[in-house]
């Protein structure tokens, strides 16, 4: 390091409140921060990170204080400032960026003038000043038409956009230290790839320094020039990015490096023979109004076999598993599942034809019902798959040991269970209908790595067992690579380009799948 | 904290209790019969024939005015409790139909609630008293009428928004018939919010039940209510305060133990409702 650091962390610890998992969020971290340098913190949930940043910006929320140490910017100690004095440091000196852009602005007032407040709100410049100043910040972070731009509501703009404004936001007073909390994580992966550019582009021009909180270690490759490791709290690991992925020191960070799914197919054990189509859809489609959600579709899975169906929001691909499962009719086409078209069903019918195929879904906090114990809510879905209740309890316990949960658990509620715990429980409750093809929505997006790569191994593992169909939807390439026999792209609500992982990804055909995986981040470290 | 740690709700449970124990221990606690004619319109403290206090005087036909505030309490504890009760059947089931299924069945619903939500409340009682005769079971049926569109709104907006969840789209996968998945995967989860409001509205229907009796349209006449007592008194008001304010305090107090009760269950988030 050759310039003084911007930001000193020395020892500090933050106390959690009594009765928590472990006595401190965040224990005796210590770290410095270079002028123009980006430093990533990375770590999985319940790590301490956003905890850290929390105390930086001197915004911990009331249960937790700081429990010693010193924050040192610029040479000015924070430790001690009154709150008129954070407001002096809060966005001029140290910006935040935050990771839910839509949500962090104000959807009532135009984008503009949301960045002109941030200088009224430090009584800087005069009105024409202010609105000059926007509109450079607004061209500054690569947006076109500025103009345009500035006199938009956040809902016209595209997450993407909106996180630029945010960006633009958090450098208008042209701060020393720039905080980055999850700031692309709500973002397509395209999108994703050109505000990390975005990012690093303006620390080349302005020399901020970068503090860029994540769980991606994709993005850590793409973005870090140091990278430092959080575990329960404690920085186990900080060094220059190439080091610590390429030869981590310790045992959490290689742990961690080595659930990233690789974007290099895994080898399948068996070489599948052809078989007969468990699931086929022929020009299965569904628009509302003018809008097609998806343009008529043709796919045919063969049975024990994975499909991945990777796409970015508003692809089509959740439409499509909806659809699949009658959650929405379709406006045309065939879904055959198990030699039955779903699509023309209805009442009882529909009912017992639906129970070959079953989905799990995204948020394992919002698919499990939170007033319902674990144990009766597979053991009724068995039930409807048609077992006795006697016979569904059993199911329901061999169920919860074969996705790795204790027969403790049958009695617990899901508020009980961390969210990959929660996933398995949804894996379950899918499975007690014993379904031919199960229908996975995003189920690893929302979890962390070395969770995911549990999730994924249950997956194959259950396939192999049950000669399961898979159908795996996700925006991960990474995660497709690993569990898919098969890829399909989608892309406005079409289906672009479908075929086997290994060629697929070794030589996409279509522009979008280049494009796609050209913006994976972390492509050729990790 | 703890829900059941606040004071609000320490202080709101206690009054609320307090009144339901004063209306089962009723004929304990009375001093004397709330029928009985004794010296009329003495202050509160003044000796009664035959030995014992008016410890808060006597009315207009000498009645003891501690004992029909102390029988008062069971007319309007059981009848708020049952009126509420069966607004809340009534209100709760159409709006987990309406919610749920949508449609035609939502916009009738939702057509009649709002019809009976324009008119002003107190006309709608008197309307409905008026129409049927004061009792008891009228009481009940126009508090109902009234009451259950408000109930309604709020269970159709609840049950709309955990429609959308993931877990009832996994039941519904699932092949769980609907009146099963709105008793078991949505009717549990609206309890936070509906334990709160059924507070208020004993609250609020307590507060009717006052105002049918002052005007003469509670209960018929010489059973012990305390809107009837208030009526009764109004004319003596000014020099017999003791006549109108102990009723009066009667009724406030047990409002005022549902409200706090309400707004102390209401600080704090339903028990596991997720992140």
């Amino acid at each position: 390091m050759s310039a003084a650091p911007i930001l000193t962390v020395r020892d500090l610890s933050v106390l959690l409140p009594r009765g928590g998992d472990r006595p401190f969020a965040v224990q005796e971290v210590s770290f410095d921060l270079a002028p123009a340098e980006i430093l990533c913190i990375v770590g999985e949930s319940g790590s301490g990170k956003s905890v850290l940043t929390s105390a930086i910006l001197g915004a911990l929320p009331p249960a937790l204080v700081i429990g010693g140490g010193r924050i040192t910017l610029g040479g000015d100690d924070l430790a001690g400032l009154s709150e008129s004095g954070w407001r002096a440091v809060r966005g001029q000196r140290v910006a935040l960026v935050p990771q839910e852009p839509m949500a962090a602005l104000n959807p009532t007032a135009r984008v503009g003038r949301q960045i002109e407040e941030v200088f009224a709100i430090h009584g800087r410049l005069d009105a024409a000043g202010r609105r000059a100043e926007a509109l450079r910040l607004i061209s500054d972070m690569r947006l076109p038409d500025p103009e345009r731009i500035a006199a938009a509501y956040p809902h016209q703009l595209s997450g993407g956009q909106c996180q630029r404004i945010c960006i633009a936001m958090a450098l208008a007073l042209r701060p020393e230290v720039l905080i980055a909390d999850e700031p692309t994580t709500a973002l397509d992966v395209t999108t994703q790839a050109q505000v990390l550019k975005l990012v690093r582009e303006l620390r080349d021009r302005d020399g901020q320094g970068v503090l860029f909180i994540t769980h991606d270690l994709g993005v850590v490759a793409e973005i870090a020039d140091r990278i430092a490791v959080m575990q329960k709290g404690r920085l186990v690991e900080i060094g220059p990015a190439a080091d610590v992925l390429r030869a981590p020191a310790h045992p959490y960070s290689r742990a961690l490096l080595a659930a990233v799914p690789s974007l290099t197919p895994a080898p399948r054990a068996v070489q599948r023979r052809p078989s007969e189509p468990c699931l086929s859809i022929e020009g299965l489609s569904k628009s509302y109004g003018v809008v097609q959600a998806l343009k008529p579709a043709d796919l045919v899975v063969e049975r024990g076999t994975t499909l991945a169906i990777v796409g970015e929001s508003g692809s089509g691909k959740s439409t499509l598993a909806r659809l699949l499962v009658r959650l929405t009719d379709c406006s045309s086409g065939k879904a055959i599942v198990n030699g039955e078209d779903l699509a023309q069903l209805s009442g009882k019918r529909l009912r017992l034809a639906r129970r070959a195929i079953q989905m799990v879904f995204q948020d394992p906090f919002g698919a499990l019902n939170p007033r319902r114990s674990v144990g009766p809510m597979i053991a009724r879905a068995a039930e409807l798959g048609g077992d006795a209740p006697a016979a569904a309890k059993a199911h329901a316990y061999a169920l919860l040991n074969r996705v790795g949960l204790g027969p403790d658990a049958y009695e617990r509620p899901p508020s009980a269970f961390s969210g990959g715990q929660r996933q398995r429980i949804g894996i379950a409750r899918a499975l007690a209908l014993r379904p031919r093809v199960l229908i996975a929505d995003e189920s690893v997006s929302a979890l962390d790595v070395s969770v995911q790569a549990e999730i994924l191994a249950l997956l194959r593992t259950l396939q192999a067992e049950l000669g399961l169909t898979i159908l795996f939807i996700t925006h991960d390439l990474r995660a497709a690579a690993q569990i898919s026999d098969r890829i399909a792209v989608m892309c406005a609500g079409e289906i672009v380009e479908i075929g086997e992982t290994g060629p697929l990804l070794g030589a996409p055909v279509h522009p979008y799948t280049k494009a796609l995986l050209a913006a994976a981040p972390g492509r050729g470290v990790i | 904290m703890d829900r059941l740690s606040r004071p609000t709700v320490w202080i709101g449970g206690g009054l609320v209790v307090l009144w339901v124990l004063v209306a089962l221990l009723a004929p304990v606690l009375a001093p004397f019969d709330p029928l009985k004619s004794m010296t009329p319109l003495a202050p509160p403290g003044a000796p009664a024939p035959g030995g014992g206090v008016f410890w808060l005087g006597s009315d207009l036909l000498g009645r003891d005015i501690l004992s029909r505030v102390i029988y008062g309490a069971r007319p309007v504890v059981t009848l708020a409790l049952a009126a509420t009760c069966t607004a809340y059947a009534v209100g709760v089931s159409a709006g987990l139909a309406a919610g749920y299924f949508g449609g035609w069945i939502d916009g009738g619903l939702s057509f009649a609630a709002n019809v009976i939500l324009s008119f002003p409340v107190l006309l709608l009682y008197i309307v409905v008293i008026v129409a049927l005769g004061a009792s008891p079971a009228n009481v009940i049926i126009a508090v109902t009428f009234a009451s259950a569109p408000a109930v309604f709104r709020i269970v159709r907006t609840l049950t709309a928004g955990l429609r959308q969840r993931d877990f009832v789209a996994a039941a519904v996968i699932q092949g769980e018939a609907p009146w099963r998945i709105l008793l078991v995967d949505i009717l549990p989860n609206t309890t936070g919010p509906l334990t709160v409001d059924f507070c208020l509205r004993l609250g609020y229907t307590t507060i009717v039940i006052g105002a049918l009796g002052f005007l003469g349209l509670g209960l018929p006449p010489p059973s012990p209510d305390w809107g009837g007592m208030v009526n009764e008194g109004r004319a003596l008001a000014f020099a017999f305060p003791h006549l109108v304010i102990f009723p009066c305090l009667a009724i406030s107090s047990l409002v005022l133990g549902l409200s706090l009760l309400a707004d102390g269950l209401n600080q704090a988030p339903a028990r596991g409702g997720g992140r």
